[in-house]
């Protein structure tokens, strides 16, 4: 019996090669259990073993593996080709990041922000090393937890037409780690001199689209629009800290 | 980076998914919410300035209405997908329960209607 197959349309990009990326198409077998990642994989181990795509885990831990799918930021090892019925299944990268190659985005930008917001306990009055247990209640790890599960793969930044627009912007998931650490009852930060401003929580337009495109359901843009009314409380009462 | 490929800004982007057209939509709204601020102004004006008269038959020409029919589907648009948004910038907790975004949006809905149906009553009244 001859097995069922659909069409992958491909974004290539070789620099050197191509002008501006390509949609080349593929056949790949079309089964119940194949996310579009296995597709890829596929293409790479079968078709055409020149094509360049990240992925890590392919249990959706890593966030390696975001790309484009029919226009929609999606996780492509959480993305099954049946979802698609008959095909074809556009792939390109991720939208607002510049392309190395094929599939694979610069995500040097995405790292910088991220490690502006201070991602970590911030303790003052402390002198390392910390030995002293800050022990925390349920309540206390609710506060924040949601926004700890973020896995840094980036659609939201893709789905945010602000940050496609003006990758000044600091960017949902940069944002939402910031509040992460912000609303953990260890902190002692509130991060404003980064949150603060108009490339930051200011510049966003409350377009909502982070929030659809999460995959671990952090809700950046919940994120954002509480820490704009911390800013505002911040800018009106600046002793104000957390 | 050598050789990376930077994608053109995409000015038509709002077209791209029904989602962001229904954003640019609820922005746009914004502009007969100014509108409906700005007549409100015009007519407390004429009423303290003694033009009342010339406002009204300003208000009753046809294309007054049809601006105003516009600006009040609008501005509806606007304070509903508005007030829907609250829930993402009011986390409320009582006692360590999260109330659930349908209950402010509905509590904000609720008020709304309240404050308009008193306002109906006073507006519409017989002297």
């Amino acid at each position: 019996m001859t097995e069922e197959s659909i069409r992958l349309e491909v974004a290539r990009y070789r620099p050197g090669q191509d002008e501006e990326p390509v949609l080349v198409p593929y056949e790949v077998p079309l089964r119940p259990d194949w996310a579009v990642l296995d597709g890829l994989a596929y293409v790479k181990d079968r078709l055409d073993g020149t094509l360049s795509f990240r992925w890590s885990c392919r249990m959706g831990i890593c966030g390696s593996c975001g790309m484009t799918v029919n226009g929609e930021p999606r996780l492509t090892c959480g993305t099954f080709l049946t979802e698609y019925g008959t095909g074809p299944v556009r792939v390109e990268p991720l939208k607002g990041f510049p392309v190395i190659r094929d599939l694979v985005v610069d995500i040097e930008d995405f790292l910088a922000k991220l490690s502006s917001v201070r991602p970590w306990l911030v303790r003052e009055g402390e002198e390392p090393p910390l030995t002293t247990e800050y022990a925390q209640t349920p309540a206390q790890l609710d506060a924040y937890k949601q926004y700890s599960m973020c896995v840094n793969c980036m659609l939201c930044y893709s789905a945010c037409p602000v940050y496609v627009l003006d990758p000044d912007f600091l960017g949902p998931a940069a944002i939402a780690l910031a509040q992460r650490y912000n609303l953990d009852s260890r902190d002692m930060d509130d991060r404003f001199d980064v949150l603060g401003h108009e490339d930051a929580v200011w510049g966003c337009t409350f377009v909502g689209e982070c929030t659809n495109a999460c995959p671990k359901h952090v809700d950046p843009a919940e994120a954002i629009q509480r820490y704009k009314l911390t800013a505002a409380l911040r800018s009106v009462l600046p002793w104000s800290r957390r | 980076m050598t050789g990376a490929y930077v994608p053109r800004r995409d000015r038509l982007w709002f077209t791209r998914s029904r989602r962001y057209a229904l954003f640019v939509l609820r922005e746009l709204t914004s502009v007969f919410v100014a509108w409906a601020v700005a007549y409100l102004l015009l007519m407390i004006a004429a009423l303290a300035g003694g033009g009342y008269d010339g406002f009204v038959a300003l208000a009753r020409q046809p294309w007054m209405i049809a601006v105003n029919g516009v600006a009040l589907a609008a501005t509806g648009f606007h304070a509903l997908t508005f007030l829907n948004l609250a829930p993402k910038a009011t986390v409320v907790r009582l006692d360590g329960w999260r109330v659930p975004a349908w209950m402010i949006q509905g509590g904000n809905h609720s008020a709304w209607l309240l404050v308009s149906a008193i306002l109906a009553y006073v507006v519409l009244r017989s002297p």
